[in-house]
């Protein structure tokens, strides 16, 4: 009778086992190896990376430790970096090593156009996801997008209209354009110039200045010269850097306004507030928004000793999108966890109710920024006055004027 | 197109063209009398800059004091450079010394990068230089003007000791002839450190007169140095004169084509070059061996 029910008891344990086995065994094979990998591959050494590069490898290991900390999810996470030294040859290779041999899900950050574009290209031949958190062209969303491929936290257009708008509304109605001449610059120029003849400005002319450059007073001259009211800076990193400096310089400043197109919070930091004071610029994050940006970015500062630029801040976003996403469906099959991102509002520090559109295109609210005089600083890293909040309807191109063949026009 | 568009950028381009001489006349002395090939010279040039940041934010020194200090604390690493490692390199094919010169220059980007980011820092205009001056076709900051000035002066005078004093006489002799100038009681290994010192003293005091111009920041050596390489290939490697004269020069054409053709500003020295090369394989003023 014992032995019976000791048999019983076992086989009713086995079976129970068994079953719990069934059960988890198809949930485990859902997630390819049971592991998530995560490639953040990105400019670690060059020109862009202190408003990228170590700072985004930062906040992808948060965005993985808080994931894992709340969901406690059944599979593992995991990260991969490598330098793409801004060549798009490097980091081709290196995105088909990470999806062929080392199982890599999801390609990560992206920074330099050029790169981007590249990637995404071989994200869809694989077949993986292409998450751009740091190129700023509206072509990936636009000529070159596709359906695995997510825009994330700022394009051309958005910060060139963003503060070109503004602009021309305080009364900078003629502008002339100092360009940095490769494909970011003149999607920079092009977005910001359809926006100053749209909102009722001319344009007086520009010019385009090799890249990367050191000296732009040439350059300044002929935009001094041409007596526009604003010059639009459509360069970035060290060249928009110098081309302010040297602005200051030669006295420009005084009677012409200068309009930062692409301006991050590190490029101001570099500078100092007495060569910026009064600059508009826009931009996706600021970390002195609300409480919830400013705790986050002070677990940002803690461990990088600098505040996060919103490429930093939009990788967290995205990142973290991605591995609530997988473990909803708990799957990391591309198409399955493209639906599920695109279905489900983004929702973060970075992001409230974020959209991501059939073009990739994730939307949210953009901020207007002035930076502030010296005497208006208060605390360290304490550098802009925040004008106004672009909703997220108005602050990127609308699906109207898409060239993604992904979007039917009606 | 009027005359004072054109003037001004021939002023600009002469400003630039002065950078291009000193940063050159170092490179050139380096050669002349050594047989390297420097390429740690653009790296020298960054560390003279953060030598006068780094100065003024640490001890306070100005930038008067910089212009004095960066040079002797360049100068003096450039002595540790020489009696270390370059000197180990004598008698070996040049490939050597620019293998050598171009891995400190990486390490030396590499230490900046790490420790200051990429982004680098804004070094101001000293007070009494702030402000400029209507010439007529243009505002000239006067800090331009005194850029202008004093690289001229330094090279004027690097060039009068080298080619017009018994010192210049004896370092002549000690690169034509090392052993018979030995012989003649000459301390020629003195010498040669003497000379990479004042080369890459060269290079820091350029340094300094670039800071309030351009973002100090690592990079800020690589992004000249092959230009400044191009300027002394075009002047004659080794020639002093040739690479004051050809500096000056190429920043005037860099300027004029900025003007007319600014997207080929930064080919069209590389395209001088090869013209050069092919007609003159030693350069404007170099002597052919």
């Amino acid at each position: 009778m014992r032995s019976k029910n000791l048999s019983k008891k076992l086989a009713t344990s086995a079976i129970t086992a068994a079953i719990a086995g069934l059960v988890s065994i198809p949930a485990q094979a859902q997630i390819s190896d049971g592991v998530v990998k995560i490639g953040v591959l990105t400019d670690l050494s060059g020109l862009y990376s202190d408003l990228a590069g170590p700072g985004s490898v930062l906040a992808t290991q948060m965005a993985i430790d808080d994931f894992v900390a709340k969901y406690k999810p059944g599979f593992k996470v995991e990260m991969v970096t490598a330098d793409h030294q801004n060549k798009a040859d490097i980091a081709s290779n290196k995105a088909r090593e990470w999806f062929e041999k080392d199982k890599v899900d999801i390609a990560s950050e992206l920074v330099t156009t050029t790169v981007g574009l590249a990637v995404q290209k071989i994200a869809k031949e694989k077949n993986k996801i292409a998450l751009n958190t740091a190129t700023a062209s509206t072509r990936v969303t636009n000529e070159d997008c596709n359906d695995v491929t997510l825009h994330w936290t700022y394009d051309t257009y958005a910060v060139a209209s963003g503060t070109a708008k503004a602009m021309v509304k305080q009364g900078g109605k003629s502008w002339y354009f100092v360009t940095a001449d490769y494909a970011f610059g003149h999607s920079l120029e092009k977005d910001a110039m359809d926006v100053v003849k749209a909102s009722g400005g001319t344009v007086a002319g520009s010019v385009r200045h090799p890249f990367p450059g050191s000296d732009f007073s040439s350059f300044l001259l002929r935009a001094q010269g041409s007596g526009a009211q604003v010059i639009g800076l459509a360069n970035a990193g060290g060249d928009l850097v110098n081309t302010i400096k040297q602005a200051a310089e030669f006295g420009i400043t005084q009677k012409q306004s200068l309009a930062g197109l692409l301006m991050f919070i590190t490029d101001v930091h570099s500078l100092g507030l007495q060569a910026t004071q009064n600059m508009y610029l826009t931009e996706g994050f600021y970390w002195n928004l609300n409480d919830e940006t400013r705790a986050w970015s002070k677990r940002f500062f803690d461990k990088h000793k600098r505040m996060p630029t919103m490429i930093h801040a939009g990788q967290y976003s995205g990142v973290l999108h991605y591995l609530k996403s997988v473990h909803a469906i708990n799957s990391d099959d591309t198409q399955k966890v493209m639906a599920q991102m695109k279905k489900t509002p983004v929702n973060d520090f970075f992001a409230k109710n974020g959209q991501i559109r059939d073009d990739g295109r994730m939307v949210h609210d953009m901020y207007l920024l002035q930076v502030k005089k010296p005497s208006e600083s208060t605390v360290p890293w304490d550098y802009y006055h925040v004008r106004a909040t672009i909703p997220a309807a108005e602050a990127f191109q609308p699906l109207s004027a898409s060239r993604c063949p992904l979007i039917k026009k009606s | 197109m009027n005359s004072q568009v054109l003037l001004s950028q021939l002023l600009l381009g002469l400003i630039n063209g002065s950078f291009y001489a000193i940063l050159s006349l170092g490179l050139a002395v380096i050669f002349g009398l050594l047989n390297i090939i420097n390429f740690a010279h653009g790296a020298l040039y960054m560390m003279g800059a953060f030598c006068a940041l780094l100065g003024m934010r640490w001890f306070g020194i100005s930038y008067w004091g910089a212009l004095l200090v960066a040079p002797i604390v360049i100068g003096a690493l450039g002595v540790v450079i020489e009696r270390l490692l370059l000197r180990r390199l004598h008698g070996l094919d040049h490939l050597y010394g620019l293998l050598l010169t171009f891995g400190l220059a990486l390490i030396a980007e590499g230490l900046f990068r790490w420790g200051f980011g990429i982004s680098g820092e804004a070094y101001p205009v000293p007070e009494s230089l702030r402000g400029g001056v209507d010439i007529g076709v243009m505002f000239l900051p006067l800090y331009r003007a005194w850029v202008l000035g004093a690289s001229l002066a330094v090279c004027l005078l690097t060039w009068f000791v080298i080619e017009r004093t018994p010192l210049g006489a004896r370092l002549r002799a000690a690169t034509e002839r090392p052993q018979q100038t030995q012989a003649l009681g000459i301390n020629v290994p003195v010498m040669v450190t003497a000379t990479y010192a004042v080369g890459v003293a060269l290079a820091a005091y350029a340094g300094v007169l670039a800071a309030p111009i351009f973002q100090v920041n690592p990079v800020m050596g690589s992004n000249l140095i092959i230009v400044v390489f191009a300027v002394v290939v075009i002047g004659g490697m080794g020639s002093i004169l040739g690479a004051i004269v050809t500096g000056l020069g190429l920043g005037l054409i860099e300027g004029l084509t900025k003007l007319f053709l600014p997207e080929a500003s930064a080919i069209v020295i590389f395209v001088i070059m090869a013209i050069v090369l092919l007609m003159r394989p030693a350069g404007l003023f170099g002597k052919a061996t």
